[in-house]
């Protein structure tokens, strides 16, 4: 510890701490951070620590403690530092922070902030606070040069790289400033933010910060690691749901060139909270491939467990049958059951939506260095805290004796919110005493997911002899998302899978949610943007069923229901408030966009969705042709997207570009289904993700700015485009698409 | 013992004939700019250049690449401060996102430029096979015209093309 960390320690505020030290070449680095009040890992694990090094040539180094997955974290948030650092974003580099965990008397807290992104959080959470870091730390060079001249602070100002003073006609660069600006108490309060209009580097056109690292291939992803003595490791699991090894021969293994070391990993028990996924038989060699092969010439007796009759075909069924009885009304405002008997038009409509798999490009890996008091990890993860105890599960050491480091993520989607790769590898290491990395081959991952839950919706409307929509229920059975979770009660399950406040609560004023689990052996987990993915799917399907049962237009019927702006109250994720004028707003642009009204050629159809996410709002429009024969071809895609205020625009774009890609590819062909308690999909042949050809060249993603506030954008643009695609199939060819994926169901 | 070029260096290794070239690439030669994501041939993250011809690496068994020159996109640019113009249309457009599988686009791309130089949505659609998790298709797309275009310039920085 520096003297300079000391000096400034005692001068802040007790709920601040700050991190500075000198650098290697005589720089300073600079840093602050919140005390986090409760323990890493649960609701506050997004707050934001940072740091700020200045190069003696002035260039500027801006930690960036966040896992970046693809959604632009990296950049985004360093931008906001620059911004308000005043400093010049062609200077400016990033330098990825490892996990910062401190245990104090009142258990960990956090030392850089909190870390960890999931829910589209990322930015929103981070949006004020590291606009702060830059503004006192610019604060902090403005006091250090006007004590150096003698003038008050008042008479100084920055421009990027520099504190000038226009009066005394002097400027100093930062980078000279440092030394003295370290000593600079850091106010309680904020000094004032810039005014956003303003704002040189924020809201403007920037370029992914570390892009030339990826098209070089020199970007190290958690897969790259490479450690000295590293061996390598892979696990054969259990092809059974909840399935365990009664015994083993790795007799021909131990002959294949290279494996060093064979032996069971053991699972958690069917039904217990899980820290890894699955039981199996771990091979270590001094290959991957040398592990693969071991792996291939085990010869393993699997107890098949509790799931082994578990079935998709099983499952759907029950699901119809529940749906047939009732289940847990968990909202239920008005009168539903009046307003729907009384209605001039019902409309009552069964949707079902698979499993599916992640499938982020980037296999789970891990590397992991156990000794008898030290614990090194190097992971691919969305939630490093999360990585630090699961790693402290299989190691038994305190989680001050674990060192995390993240890595650039190949792909996040919500995988890698669970960290069970990271408590495998531990317990391989730990048991070998070698360093290892643990990677899954990707059969291991479309087999070992944590899917997104399957469901089958039905959805009931009442409309009135003017078209009004007087009543709503939506009747789920599913396996819901809160799967073997500790202290999890029954009657909580539906949570995960109906967002109470959704569309068209406070709309429709007599709106009922029932809710049946049907728990099947699948693992299930969160799967980019949710329950959102698949409610959208069906409301916005149902949507337009009850346009076509009544004669209405599906755009104006959603422009009526949408309405005009105004806040309703919204309590989950993403609130406090709905806004479904914004929807309306989108809806309009798309459809204008796309020409809606136009009069399309024979067996060429246009549909529209829209949704709100987490905060954020998003619509698509979608242009279609099916042939005679079934062949559909995606003509031209309208998304957009209302952020609020689009901090990062290129990666505002790419997600909405990226999700829409996401929400097509998974509507298109994917589907995770089980037979005899196993998952029959195993890789990209039978898990098709779409490939460029599925989308068109006539595609465009606009962001309609609202407002000074951002939201999240990473969720956002997947939930309508599925719906506008199975609707624009409907308006070209009268096929309803009711279950997806859509599969060959247009060539029936 | 198995001997071939790998950006221009030699490699030599003595394992299993059968072992694929990514885990050669990966593991002995420490390239980790070559993905894996499949093993089955299927996604195309492990693309690399084979005698200047794209191939899959993770179904390619080093065996078969005795005596031949691989090239990985290590080896893609011209020097260290200049990049193939595929790269550099890569950048131009802000392509990727997570990063994981755009090696691979990369190489599949300059190879898809040097047998179609010009190639049209439908040559793109049908050539280019790789899967991007992340949807980074549409960046994709405009990189690769943008490419095409700075290769027939011939612009400076379009040197290299294996």
């Amino acid at each position: 510890m520096s003297a300079e960390k000391s000096d400034i320690e005692q001068r802040l505020n007790r709920r601040q701490f700050i991190i500075v030290g000198a650098g290697a070449a005589g720089a300073l680095v600079l840093g602050m951070s919140n005390e986090a009040p409760a323990e890493p890992g649960h609701s506050d694990e997004r707050r934001l620590g940072y740091f700020i090094e200045i190069r003696p040539d002035g260039n500027v180094v801006i930690g960036s403690n966040q896992p970046e997955i693809g959604q632009g974290v990296r950049t985004a948030l360093p931008m906001l530092v620059a911004e308000e650092l005043d400093v010049d974003w062609a200077r400016v580099s990033i330098a990825p922070m490892p996990l910062g965990i401190v245990k104090t008397a009142d258990g960990y807290t956090w030392k850089y902030g909190g870390q960890g992104v999931g829910g589209s959080t990322g930015l929103t959470s981070n949006w004020q606070y590291m606009r702060e870091v830059g503004a006192r730390a610019r604060a902090q060079l403005i006091q250090a040069a006007a004590d150096r001249w003698g003038v008050p602070t008042e008479k100084c100002t920055t421009e990027p790289g520099f504190v000038v003073c226009p009066s005394l006609g002097e400027r100093i660069p930062y980078a000279d400033l440092l030394a003295d600006a370290a000593r600079q108490p850091v106010q309680e309060m904020s000094p004032p933010l810039k005014d956003m209009a303003d704002y040189r580097i924020v809201g403007k056109r920037q370029k992914t910060i570390d892009a030339r690292d990826i098209v070089t291939g020199k970007t190290k992803y958690g897969i790259d690691t490479r450690q000295p003595d590293m061996r390598f490791a892979v696990i054969a699991r259990s092809p059974y749901l909840n399935g365990t090894p009664v015994s083993f021969d790795d007799t021909e293994a131990r002959k294949v060139n290279g494996v060093l070391d064979v032996f069971e990993i053991k699972g958690p028990a069917p039904g217990e909270p899980y820290d890894i996924l699955a039981s199996g038989v771990a091979v270590v060699a001094t290959s991957t491939w040398a592990a693969i092969k071991g792996r291939n010439a085990l010869k393993i007796e699997w107890d098949k467990g509790p799931n082994a009759s578990d079935s998709s075909e099983k499952f759907w069924a029950q699901n119809a049958g529940m749906l047939d009885g009732r289940g847990q009304v968990v909202v239920d405002d008005g009168e539903f059951d009046s307003a729907f008997e009384a209605a001039a038009t019902k409309v009552t409509r069964r949707y079902e939506v698979p499993f599916v798999n992640h499938a982020p490009l980037e296999p789970q890996n891990c590397y992991a260095h156990v000794t008898d008091d030290h614990c090194h990890i190097i992971a691919p993860t969305q939630m490093p805290s999360g990585a630090s105890r699961s790693a402290a599960w299989a190691t038994g050491l305190e989680r001050d004796r674990i060192d995390v480091e993240f890595t650039r993520v190949g792909g996040g989607f919500g995988r890698r919110l669970t960290n069970d790769y990271v408590a495998e590898a531990a317990l391989i290491s730990k048991h070998t005493g070698w360093p290892i990395q643990l990677t899954w081959t990707r059969e291991d991952d479309v087999k070992n997911d944590f899917y997104r839950p399957a469901g089958t919706h039905e959805l009931r409307a009442g409309i009135d002899a003017d078209g009004k929509v007087v009543a709503w229920t939506q009747r789920l059975a599913s396996a819901s998302k809160y799967y073997r979770r500790p202290n999890m009660a029954d009657d909580k399950l539906w949570e995960a899978e109906l967002y109470a406040d959704d569309f068209p609560r406070r709309i429709v004023e007599n709106h009922r949610l029932e809710y049946f689990h049907n728990p099947i052996g699948v693992p299930r987990g969160s799967w980019r943007a949710p329950a959102h993915t698949v409610n959208a799917f069906v409301i916005q399907s149902f949507i337009d069923e009850i346009a076509h049962e009544t004669g209405q237009d599906p755009v104006q019927l959603r422009i009526d229901l949408f309405g005009e702006e105004r806040e309703l109250d919204y309590s989950n994720h993403g609130g406090p408030t709905f806004n479904p004028g914004r929807l309306t707003r989108l809806t309009k642009f798309v459809a204008e966009r796309i020409d809606y009204g136009r009069k399309r050629p024979q067996g060429s159809g246009v549909g529209v969705a829209a949704h709100f996410t987490f905060g954020g709002y998003a619509a698509h429009a979608i242009e279609v042709t099916v042939s005679r024969d079934g062949a559909l071809s995606i003509d031209r895609i309208v998304a957009a997207i209302d952020c609020g205020y689009a901090v990062h625009p290129n990666a505002v774009e790419a997600q909405l570009q990226g999700g829409t890609i996401d929400g097509i590819s998974t509507a298109l062909g994917l589907e995770i289904t089980v037979k005899d308690g196993q998952i029959q999909q195993s890789n990209f042949h039978d898990y098709p993700l779409a490939r460029i050809a599925a989308f068109p060249s006539r595609f465009e993603a606009h962001i309609l700015p609202y407002g000074e506030v951002p939201t999240g954008v990473g969720e956002m643009g997947i939930p309508s485009a599925a719906p506008a695609l199975t609707n624009a199939i409907f308006n070209a060819t009268g096929k309803r698409i009711r279950r997806l994926p859509i599969g060959n169901q247009l060539k029936a | 013992m198995i001997s071939f070029q790998v950006n221009a260096k030699r490699v030599q290794f003595d394992g299993d004939d059968d072992t694929p070239l990514l885990w050669v690439l990966r593991d002995h030669a420490n390239l980790t700019g070559t993905k894996f994501g499949c093993g089955i041939g299927q996604c195309g993250a492990c693309t690399v250049h084979v005698d200047g011809r794209a191939q899959r690496s993770c179904i390619t068994p080093v065996a078969s690449v005795s005596g031949r020159s691989i090239k990985t996109i290590e080896g893609l640019a011209p020097g260290d401060d200049t990049l193939h113009p595929v790269q550099e249309a890569w950048l131009e457009f802000d392509v990727p996102q997570c990063g994981y599988c755009q090696a691979g686009q990369i190489m599949a791309t300059v190879d898809l430029l040097e047998r179609i130089p010009n190639p049209t949505d439908a040559d793109i659609d049908a050539n280019m096979t790789n899967i991007c998790r992340c949807g980074t298709y549409v960046r994709i797309r405009k990189a690769i015209h943008r490419a095409a275009a700075k290769m027939q310039a011939g612009k400076p920085g379009g040197g290299d093309v294996s």
